[in-house]
């Protein structure tokens, strides 16, 4: 196995509309950042890997093929990976096995989301005869799972107001960020309304268009500190089935194992998480399913998750801020590795030599994560 | 790079309408005689990818509770790729070179039943400049066979010999409908659909699923290259005669002394690209199976050229090569080369 390091990212501005740009123009909009980054140009790229989540949020099918000619694909191998919302971190998990089999050296991976050129909540509406609906409006199909949370664990309500917060207030470091609310406060999350019992409009993700790309690769020469990528898991369990517990599910929990057992670490040395937070409820839910923390909600009531806490949850802003859903989970891994390059900018942490990309997808099914570091494996 | 082999294979039947089982009923059963096949049992697997498409079926997310035919508990390393399970078997490919893991479950499904598969794959298209004209597959298939008789690379007659082999060899394969017999002449008595393609030039599209398992190492034909390349979108700037992207990856994937070659033609015209592209000539077997002009599958019909290459080596090839493609007039193609242990 050969060691694969990031050594280029790059993200769009995230908006509700970029009626600025196209598909193509979006998605080369983070290509052309995450190769300038790596002083690299299309020519230098061997393969490329594009993720996003269902093709009918844009009315395209199998959108690799008329995106080939914008991302430099022609005439080299372009791989398109779906694993609902979790994709953007299985595309890079993807491009990062390309790279540490020896099969290329350098791989451009892309992952992205247009939602405003169709209608997602339309797409995620269809129904097909004989099966159950996936009922994936997000909000109401996790609602009572958070309620579960809260009643298991004997959460009290503002510890999801807070996560809502503290991610906003991150997403003023980050310029790329969808939502800029400045003004955001407990009272003003708690006086917000409230969509799904218990989750409050401020408690969630916008939708977004965007892009991220990164390119991955064994050959680090001339590169200023490059993210070394420890560990990488996909797992997945079925949607529906008596018994499944949903608030933590074992696939996730499993993929927190499997990139710690790789990276040979224990949680404990994990520095900073990018976590896949779509409501705010999630923060204190994954930080338990990962064994991140023993009590999630009371991790995030002390501070502990904020970028002066002990273990700083999505500086960036998070999924919370920025959702462009193919894109949100490379999202993850990307600012997971800018923190450990020390090139986050202004949302950069003090400490952050080891960091989690996590990702999630379908009912809470579909898992991807990666640890990176600052030190070669 | 490790070792790997195919060590089970699977189809279910092609059938013009699967009515009676839905995707995971169709996952469930090829699956289990993948692994019946491998002498494997689920628990053994190490990591699982498919490939499908949302269009085909006619939902979102119709991968996910096609899972419910694998088996995903307790929880499975897996994945899947948008696209033909072609290239859900190079990822796992890929995945097992990593070393951590021995077997992998590949498969795919796809109906044509359940909707009109033109109407999909006319989207496909540049959605700004070029989908909204409404052009179909077979139109472009045809301006691209069109500029194949313009170069004097073929004639019709090649085309409808293309359609005859096909189906005198289909009518061997028990596991497609059985196709009509004709004569080359009768074919080319047949009114065009898209000058100079008629109906029977296009593949007779039908529902199925495939599956192989993938072990390091052990018995079964070894995968002794596997590339893949794609072409830019924008016709215009491609030579339609030529397919460039399926050489460059026969050539990455050592495509030489090849016996027996599966291929992957949407339309009759296409053969002659890709024998040309592909280095194939008379001396080798070309679709023993009859190929997909007399059944392709969407989503299956790559995988299972490679079910149909490891099944000519059982018969005795020494070297099979499978190929695949995608996209509007051969876009993007997939060469897997196969020799026998």
């Amino acid at each position: 196995m050969i060691p694969t390091a990031v050594i280029g990212i790059g993200q769009t501005r995230h908006a509700a509309k970029r009626d600025d740009v196209s598909m193509p123009g979006l998605v080369r909009e983070a290509a052309l950042r995450a190769l300038a980054d790596a002083g690299l140009e299309f020519k230098d790229i061997d393969a490329v890997v594009m993720g996003k989540a269902p093709d009918m949020f844009e009315g395209v099918p199998n959108p690799e093929l008329f995106l080939a000619d914008a991302l430099g694909a022609a005439g080299k191998p372009m791989f398109r990976v779906h694993t609902a919302g979790s994709v953007g971190g299985s595309t890079a998990v993807v491009a990062a096995h390309l790279v540490s089999s020896g099969i290329h050296k350098r791989v451009l991976c892309v992952a992205w989301e247009k939602q405003s050129e169709s209608n997602a909540m339309w797409a995620l509406s269809q129904t097909y005869p004989f099966q159950p609906p996936v009922t994936a409006g997000a909000g109401g199909y996790f609602a009572p799972v958070i309620r579960a949370y809260m009643s298991r664990t004997a959460a009290p309500e503002h510890v999801g107001w807070k996560v809502a917060v503290k991610d906003r207030l991150n997403a003023l470091k980050n310029p790329y960020a969808h939502l800029q609310l400045p003004d955001i406060s407990l009272e003003t999350v708690k006086a917000s309304p409230l969509l799904w019992d218990p989750i409050r409009y401020l408690e969630t993700c916008p939708s977004s268009d965007g892009a991220c790309a990164m390119v991955l690769s064994s050959d680090t020469a001339g590169v200023k500190n490059p993210a070394w990528v420890l560990g990488t898991s996909m797992r997945t369990e079925p949607l529906l089935f008596a018994g499944r517990d949903e608030v933590t599910p074992m696939a996730g929990q499993l993929a927190s194992k499997d990139v710690c057992a790789e990276a040979g670490i224990t949680p404990a040395q994990i520095d900073c998480a990018e976590l896949y937070v779509p409501f705010s409820w999630y923060e204190p839910m994954w930080l338990e399913n990962l064994g991140l923390a023993e009590s999630g909600w009371r991790a995030v009531d002390r501070g502990d998750t904020e970028m002066t806490g002990k273990l700083p949850i999505n500086a960036s802003g998070g999924v919370l801020s920025s959702n462009p859903i193919g894109a949100s989970g490379m999202l993850r891994f990307a600012e997971a590795a800018l923190q450990v390059r020390g090139a986050a900018g202004a949302h950069q942490l003090d400490r952050a030599r080891i960091a989690m990309g996590h990702a999630y997808g379908g009912g809470s099914q579909f898992f991807s994560t990666w640890l990176v570091g600052a030190e070669k494996p | 790079m490790r070792s790997i082999s195919i060590a089970g294979i699977a189809q279910l039947p092609s059938k013009l309408a699967e009515h009676h089982m839905d995707a995971a009923e169709l996952v469930q059963a090829v699956t289990a005689l993948a692994l019946a096949d491998a002498g494997i049992e689920r628990k053994q697997i190490g990591f699982v990818c498919s490939g499908s498409s949302d269009y085909i079926m006619g939902q979102p997310f119709s991968f996910v509770m096609a899972l419910d035919g694998v088996g995903a508990w307790p929880p499975i390393r897996e994945s899947h790729v948008e696209m033909d399970g072609a290239w859900a078997l190079y990822e796992a490919w890929v995945r097992l070179q990593h070393g951590d893991i021995d077997t992998a479950l590949v498969y795919s499904f796809g109906k044509s039943s359940v909707g009109n598969v033109d109407d999909a794959l006319g989207m496909q298209l540049d959605p700004y400049y070029v989908a909204p004209l409404g052009v179909s597959p077979m139109a472009l298939a045809a301006l691209q066979a069109r500029a194949l008789l313009d170069a004097r690379f073929a004639n019709e007659r090649d085309f409808a010999q293309a359609v005859m082999r096909a189906r005198l060899a289909g009518a061997r394969n028990p596991n497609i409908p059985t196709p009509t017999a004709t004569t080359v002449d009768a074919l080319l008595a047949a009114p065009w659909v898209a000058s100079p393609l008629r109906a029977h030039d296009a593949a007779v599209r039908t529902d199925g699923a495939a599956a192989i398992v993938l072990r390091a190492g052990g018995p079964g034909p070894k995968i002794t290259g596997f590339a893949h390349r794609i072409e830019p979108h924008a016709l215009g700037v491609r030579d339609l005669t030529t397919s460039p992207s399926a050489r460059r990856a026969a050539d990455d994937a050592g495509a030489s002394r090849i016996d027996v070659a599966e291929i992957h033609t949407p339309y009759a015209s296409q053969e002659t690209i890709l024998r040309n592209a592909l280095g194939l000539n008379d001396r080798m077997l070309v679709n023993p199976s009859g190929g997909t002009l007399v059944a392709e599958t969407p989503m299956v019909a790559g995988l299972l050229r490679v079910v149909e290459a490891t099944r000519a080596i059982r018969d005795g090839a020494h070297r099979a090569l499978a190929h695949a493609t995608s996209g509007p007039c051969l876009q993007h193609n997939l060469v897997c080369v196969l020799e026998s242990t």
